[in-house]
């Protein structure tokens, strides 16, 4: 029987609030499916499963708080079938005591069978939840029941209205939690991550020049921003110097294969957040926009994916927009480095001893000294300022 | 009322929409109209190119890149619009 355990969604996010079920007992789950969307304190993140398996019980209501890594739901293997696995004991759940830590304390397997087996998918209402739910408009194919055989009783019903409204009335904290999200992820990084910073002056006349021309060319519903350009340096550099790309868990780097870069969006409303976009290396520039127009909607719309939470190898943040001339940027635990840039903005620059005037920007990079070293980043920061010369190639 | 005057108010009814699906919070009575616009606004590149698609959307004229410049205040905006959509 597969566990399917509430992800980590990035390291600012330690638990979340079931918000709603996307599957139901029975459904077949592929990999990368949608099968819960849960509140953080910065969006509705829709949580994807990477394993495949049948539905078999739903083991956290809607509107329960619940911590990282406890089990959400048991998904049925390839050749299990309801008769040959047991039901999770309700006490396994994290029930009414959101604050009680289960972190990642997996449910036995072997629990005792306390309740029968449950011998079919179908689920036991009992007939005053039902009406119950009804008149509430509350999905009871979504709920957890705690009756026996999985049963679903007035209680749970009574108990998911509870939590909706709990959910609803906690809406105008949403700002003070973000907050503390942040300071949390930032402390730790200031604590942890002994950064060291460097920035590079990045001539940008070939980068504009090659931009203007290629827009010119397009609609307006297709042209591409400086940024989608920024990102594929920085990721085409990340290639040649991995270093700067993964995580530092359990006292080492762990360098990742894939480039998945974290971009930083400001919200309206206040706040940040940088999910990522994958495979940045390996997508075209009108890819990369298209990619980059969606998540920033998304991200302002509060309605994110978890692999996009969870898995940035690297952040990029461009304050430029801002009028900001250089970022000094603290990371984001667990990855290992950032990279900053500014506005673009003509300066004095001299070329072959003439004295001429060059749009440039500084692009900064904040990096972990547990993993590199400043020659290193210093490389990698050259080797993104000389993507930026070529733009043709990105 | 005459003409222009109409199609101004109806300009400025069609900015200011679209500028609220890009920044909700934005009162019409805030905006300082001879002010530049995205610096009151807090639109970043992408919100402007957004903000730009739907005008063009709305209002089907095209804004080339090359004319941003141009494109500092709410009445260079209005300005623009008018000559491009009559």
């Amino acid at each position: 029987m597969i566990e399917f355990k509430l992800p980590s969604l990035g390291a600012d996010m330690d638990k979340g609030t079931l918000l709603r079920w996307a599957i139901r007992p029975g459904d077949a789950v592929k990999r990368g499916q949608v099968v819960a969307v849960v509140d953080t304190s910065k969006a509705a993140v829709d949580v994807e499963s990477w394993q495949e398996g049948v539905v078999f019980e739903l083991l956290v209501q809607p509107g329960e708080t619940i911590e990282v890594g406890t089990v959400l739901a048991t998904l049925l293997e390839a050749g299990e079938t309801p008769e040959t696995v047991k039901p999770t004991a309700p006490k396994e759940r994290t029930d009414k005591a959101p604050d009680v830590s289960v972190t990642s304390t997996p449910a036995p397997l072997a629990a005792p069978p306390a309740a029968p087996i449950a011998t079919s998918l179908r689920r036991r209402v009992s007939p005053a939840a039902r009406k119950h739910a009804q008149e509430q408009g509350i999905d009871i194919e979504a709920l957890a029941g705690t009756g026996p055989d999985g049963a679903v009783t007035l209680q749970d019903v009574q108990q998911a209205a509870e939590l909706r409204t709990q959910a609803q009335a906690a809406a105008p904290d949403k700002q003070a939690q973000m907050r503390k999200a942040i300071a949390a992820a930032m402390s730790r990084s200031k604590r942890e991550i002994p950064h060291y910073y460097l920035s590079e002056t990045v001539p940008m006349r070939k980068a504009q020049e090659w931009l203007a021309a290629s827009n010119e060319k397009r609609s307006i519903t297709e042209r591409l921003l400086m940024a989608t350009l920024q990102l594929k340096a920085v990721a085409l550099a990340l290639k040649k110097y991995p270093d700067m790309n993964g995580f530092y868990l359990n006292g080492m780097h762990q360098p990742s294969q894939a480039i998945h870069i974290g971009v930083a969006i400001s919200l309206r409303q206040g706040g940040l957040i940088a999910p990522a976009i994958h495979e940045v290396a390996e997508k075209s520039l009108d890819q990369l926009m298209r990619d980059l127009t969606d998540l920033v909607r998304r991200a302002r719309a509060g309605s994110l994916r978890s692999s996009e939470m969870s898995d940035p190898t690297l952040t990029v943040t461009n304050l430029g927009d801002q009028g900001v001339d250089t970022v000094y940027g603290v990371i984001y635990p667990p990855q290992v480095a950032l990279v900053g840039f500014g506005r673009i903005r003509e300066m004095p620059w001299v070329t072959d001893g003439a004295l001429c005037v060059m749009p440039a920007m500084t692009a900064s990079l904040a990096a972990d000294h547990r993993v590199s070293d400043g020659h290193y980043g210093a490389l990698f920061l050259a080797e993104v300022r000389e993507r930026l010369q070529r733009p043709e190639q990105l | 009322m005459d003409e222009p005057a109409m199609e101004q108010q109806e300009l400025l009814a069609a900015v200011v929409s679209t500028l609220k699906s890009i920044a909700p919070e934005v009162e019409e009575s805030d905006l300082v109209a001879d002010q530049p616009l995205r610096a009151q606004v807090d639109l970043d590149s992408m919100d402007w190119l957004n903000f730009l698609i739907g005008l063009h959307d709305k209002l089907k004229v095209d804004i080339p890149e090359s004319d941003y410049a141009r494109l500092r205040t709410l009445n260079d905006l209005l300005d623009y619009l008018r000559a491009k959509v009559t």
